[in-house]
């Protein structure tokens, strides 16, 4: 997030786009729903009536996988009507023109053609977005799975910039982070490209910097494989060995079908965690891990801010912690990897990583710090980019409307669109463990609208088969307002019924992120 | 005198416009007592506890500090005799508005046993109120010493049957005092909009929904309304019957499902989670808040199922091993697979679930002993 989570209360109008937020993000949702109570704007632009639009001022439908379309249409008439943030974009941006000719095609007619979305509520929306004292951005994974991913999320960016929204309170891009450290994942240099801190492995100073620092040689320069190609080299063979430390792509992954094929290729498969799994059960070697509970460390939120993690139970005995196993194994390959504790590992990561390099334990015990914190007097940064970007200039981005890579045809009429509900998370390795939680939702379901269901003469409870050109599984019907027609919601929670098993492993080809919310699927009664 | 200043207990403080004489206090640490406020919700002077003397150029009034904005120039009492007295009356008046066996402190003619006989006969309850000991209702009737029987209702017999058809939160409204902080919590907080107050008079209670239960409601079970009960009359389902003597830790930590990281306590008796409550009201990203997850989706932790020991595929097999054996052959495959095919045929998913130090050492494994930059986790999912 550009801006910190307590800052959207203070927004005069929040578009919530590509986010379920009751269900994915319930505190971060009370933010929201307060800031209309208090009568602020609430827009929420998604394919589903999700639970969020009841509280909205303006919930727009437009049809899966047409997001850019949207957002050029907003652009167009903000322009058209002049409401743009001239000081802005001429102090603080560059290449306007290319996203003024580009934009200028989208007109709220052709829009509502592409979109389903009325052109009338295109201008309405354009109007109060732009003439909004401050407006927030809150986006989520309905934006970013999809082939075009990242240039949703740069028209998105293209849209604040161009009303001058970003860099201020209340207003910001501001992407939902699914997962308790996806953050700290990639601050962390959990990416192929990157070390810490976002330094590129391509850079050789920086390479240099790491080999001194961790006392190695010929550190490899060539950027790697992102997961999702990961998988592809696996199903031909190429990759010989994965170690896969705490995740179930077994379950979460697109074309689950594909995906098993993979990981059954690979030569050598080690699987670190803390139950067994449907990942785990395909492993040569497991690992028992310690859980959350079980540990000392941090996490990165959302809103960038590193906050502590403690320890509060003994583990089970015979797990250990994860970066104690790798460790034992680098010393067992010849690398000395020796921690007294995860304390002395956080040293070594404020030693070099430039935006952590203030944020040691003793200062985040009473509360977390958001990075950028370049040193240990910096008080950290809750909004970015308050007097310039990160490259200096924002550039606009001039970008075309891109249809999803499946549509629907007479084999697959309807659109999938899968993501989570309230009482899960993720594979359900933790959540199913809460009774609870699955007594509030025991199992899979297909969210159907009633006019759909109608046609198809079924109702709530009925088991139908649910297939698209990658797999096939059952579950029951649920019919829902919140549906809209010709678009099927499911949960992918569930390995019974997974709806990976038909999802489509596409790709953004700049993120490599799968398109999970858009795929053609069939719906036909179970026999 | 400065402006914007008043004085409590014969101390000047400084106060910003809009505070209450109850903001003011909290802030200098004077400790005003209360059942009904909730920071961040309107002030509804329910409970009456809070109330203060103010000197006033007639005299002396007396008025509730958590609905009274200060004023320069005010002057405040927080703890004079008249303030007690009340105070002692309002205590009164709760503890025999419902089912509140917990008035012992005072008894001093009556033996414990006695006491608890008397208890169960009267309420037909199995056992003594489930939060006992942990009670701000008790907590307050303990330091006033209050008896309770001041309005000639004592224990009179509340007919409300508890409520327990969901799996997360037991509602027992025989217990509870009406102060409205649970709907507070539930409407101005959270905003899930599924209780409020039903009925008029002397039948006005707490209702969920259309006056059924939570389970029909449009609730979330969110639990902020039993993290913000002074009461028992909301519960934890799994706590109700939880050893309320055996020693407690607290350990603050950030919560492990969504981004959000929500700050929180979990509380912890012989080696297990019993209950994990939404962190300090100052504190962000979350202010005290928490979801259902959060809140009571912790059973993974000490779950029956959890591996302990390390297993390698024998013939197709997956069979238990020791941390050496497993180890090691972890150790030679990789190292074998590195020499013959390259390093750039090894992969490495670190976790999105884990610690940045966990993370860390990942990447520092996969580049420095690994030798690729084959490293991903599941952000993209």
């Amino acid at each position: 997030m550009t801006n910190t989570i307590a800052d959207i209360e203070t927004s005069d109008l929040i578009l919530v786009t590509g986010s379920n937020t009751t269900e994915n993000h319930p505190v971060l949702s009370t933010f929201i729903k307060r800031a209309v109570l208090k009568g602020k704007k609430l827009v929420v632009i998604d394919p589903r009536f999700v639970k969020l639009a009841n509280n909205a001022t303006t919930w727009l439908r437009p049809n899966p996988g047409t997001d850019i379309a949207w957002i050029n249409g907003l652009m167009h008439v903000i322009i058209k009507e002049d409401l743009h943030d001239k000081p802005f974009i001429a102090d603080r941006t560059e290449n306007f023109d290319a996203l003024k000719d580009v934009v200028t095609s989208y007109t709220p007619e052709r829009v509502e053609e592409i979109t389903g979305i009325p052109a009338q509520d295109i201008i309405d929306v354009a109007r109060e977005f732009a003439k909004a004292s401050s407006a927030s951005i809150c986006y989520c994974m309905g934006i970013t799975q999809h082939t075009c991913g990242t240039d949703n999320v740069k028209s998105l960016a293209n849209l604040s910039m161009l009303c001058g929204h970003l860099g201020k309170p209340g207003g910001g891009v501001n992407p939902l982070r699914g997962q308790n450290n996806v953050q700290g994942a990639c601050d962390m240099g959990g990416l192929p490209n990157v070390y810490t801190a976002y330094q590129a492995v391509t850079n050789e100073d920086i390479r240099k910097k790491y080999e001194a620092a961790w006392n190695v040689l010929d550190m490899p320069a060539k950027p790697g494989l992102p997961v999702t190609e990961m998988i592809e080299k696996a199903y031909e063979g190429e990759l010989k060995s994965l170690y896969i430390m705490g995740e179930n792509p077994m379950v979460s992954d697109p074309d689950l079908n594909h995906a098993e094929k993979a990981f059954s290729n690979l030569e050598f498969l080690v699987v670190q965690d803390i139950f067994e799994t449907e990942t785990t059960a395909l492993a040569d070697v497991v690992f028992p891990a310690c859980c959350w509970a079980e540990k000392d460390g941090t996490f990165a939120n959302t809103e960038r801010r590193v906050q502590r993690v403690r320890k509060a139970v003994e583990p089970p005995e015979g797990a250990k912690l994860d970066w104690e196993i790798l460790c034992e194994i680098a010393k067992r390959m010849g690398y000395d990897m020796t921690y007294e504790n995860s304390h002395e590992i956080s040293r070594e990561i404020c030693t070099v990583t430039p935006s952590y390099r203030g944020i040691t334990w003793e200062r985040i015990e009473k509360g977390g710090i958001a990075w950028p914190c370049p040193d240990e007097s910096h008080p950290g940064t809750p909004i970015l980019h308050t007097t310039q970007f990160t490259r200096g200039k924002g550039l606009f981005h001039a970008i075309e409307h891109q249809p999803p890579a499946e549509q629907p045809d007479a084999d697959y009429p309807y659109v999938l669109t899968t993501g989570r509900v309230l009482y899960h998370y993720h594979t359900r390795t933790m959540t199913s463990r809460t009774e609870g939680l699955n007594v509030m939702s025991p199992e899979c379901f297909v969210e159907i609208s009633h006019n759909d269901a109608k046609k198809l003469g079924l109702g709530t409870g009925d088991v139908v088969n649910v297939s698209s050109r990658r797999g096939r599984i059952s579950a029951k019907l649920k019919v829902s307002y919140q549906a809209v027609d010709g678009t099927i919601f499911m949960p992918f929670h569930f390995a019974q019924a997974a709806a990976n098993r038909l999802t489509n492993a596409k790709l953004d080809p700049v993120a490599k992120i799968p398109e999970l919310k858009v795929c053609a699927i069939n719906i036909e009664p179970a026999a | 005198m400065d402006q914007n200043s008043i004085t409590i207990n014969g101390h000047v403080y400084q106060f910003r416009p809009g505070q209450t004489i109850l903001d003011v206090a909290q802030e200098n640490n004077i400790d005003i007592p209360n059942l009904c406020h909730l920071k961040g919700t309107r002030a509804t002077g329910a409970c009456r506890v809070c109330i203060v003397e103010l000197e006033e150029s007639w005299g002396k009034k007396l008025v509730s500090s958590c609905s009274s904005p200060a004023k320069n120039g005010m002057v405040v009492h927080t703890e004079s005799p008249e303030v007690v007295q009340y105070r002692k009356f309002y205590i009164g008046l709760m503890l025999d508005s419902g089912n509140h066996n917990c008035d012992i402190g005072a008894s001093a003619d009556e033996s414990w046993t006695d006491f608890q006989i008397e208890a169960m006969e009267n309420e037909q309850k199995e056992e003594l109120c489930p939060v006992w000991g942990d009670c701000e209702l008790q907590a307050l009737a303990y330091r006033y010493q209050v008896k309770g029987r001041v309005s000639g209702r004592h224990r009179e017999p509340v007919k409300v049957p508890i409520e327990k058809d969901n799996p997360f939160i037991i509602r027992d409204m025989s217990r509870c005092i009406l102060c409205g902080r649970c709907v507070a919590a539930c409407n101005e907080l959270q905003v899930n909009q599924a209780i409020d107050y039903g009925f008029r008079g002397t039948n006005e209670k707490i209702v969920a929904g259309t006056g059924n239960t939570l389970m029909t409601s449009s609730c979330v079970f969110c639990g902020e309304c039993v993290q913000v009960c002074p009461v028992g009359a909301l519960i934890p389902t799994k706590a109700f019957r939880d050893d309320r003597f055996v020693p407690t830790s607290t350990v603050r930590t950030t919560c492990s499902f969504c981004g959000v990281g929500c700050q929180m306590d979990l509380h912890v008796q012989n080696n297990k989670i019993v209950k994990i409550d939404g962190a300090d009201r100052n504190l962000p990203p979350n202010n005290g808040m928490l979801c259902v997850k959060g809140r009571y989706g912790f059973e993974f932790v000490g779950a029956p199922d959890r591996l302990t020991t390390p297993l390698i595929k024998k013939d197709g097999k997956q069979v238990p091993a020791s941390w050496d054996e497993a180890l090691d052959l972890v150790a030679e495959k990789l190292t074998e697979i590195k020499k013959k095919h390259g390093p750039d045929t090894m992969g490495v998913l670190t976790s999105a679930r884990a610690t940045n130090e966990d993370n860390y050492i990942a990447q520092k494994f996969t580049r420095a002993v690994l030798k690729t930059n084959n490293i991903d986790h599941c952000a993209r999912l």
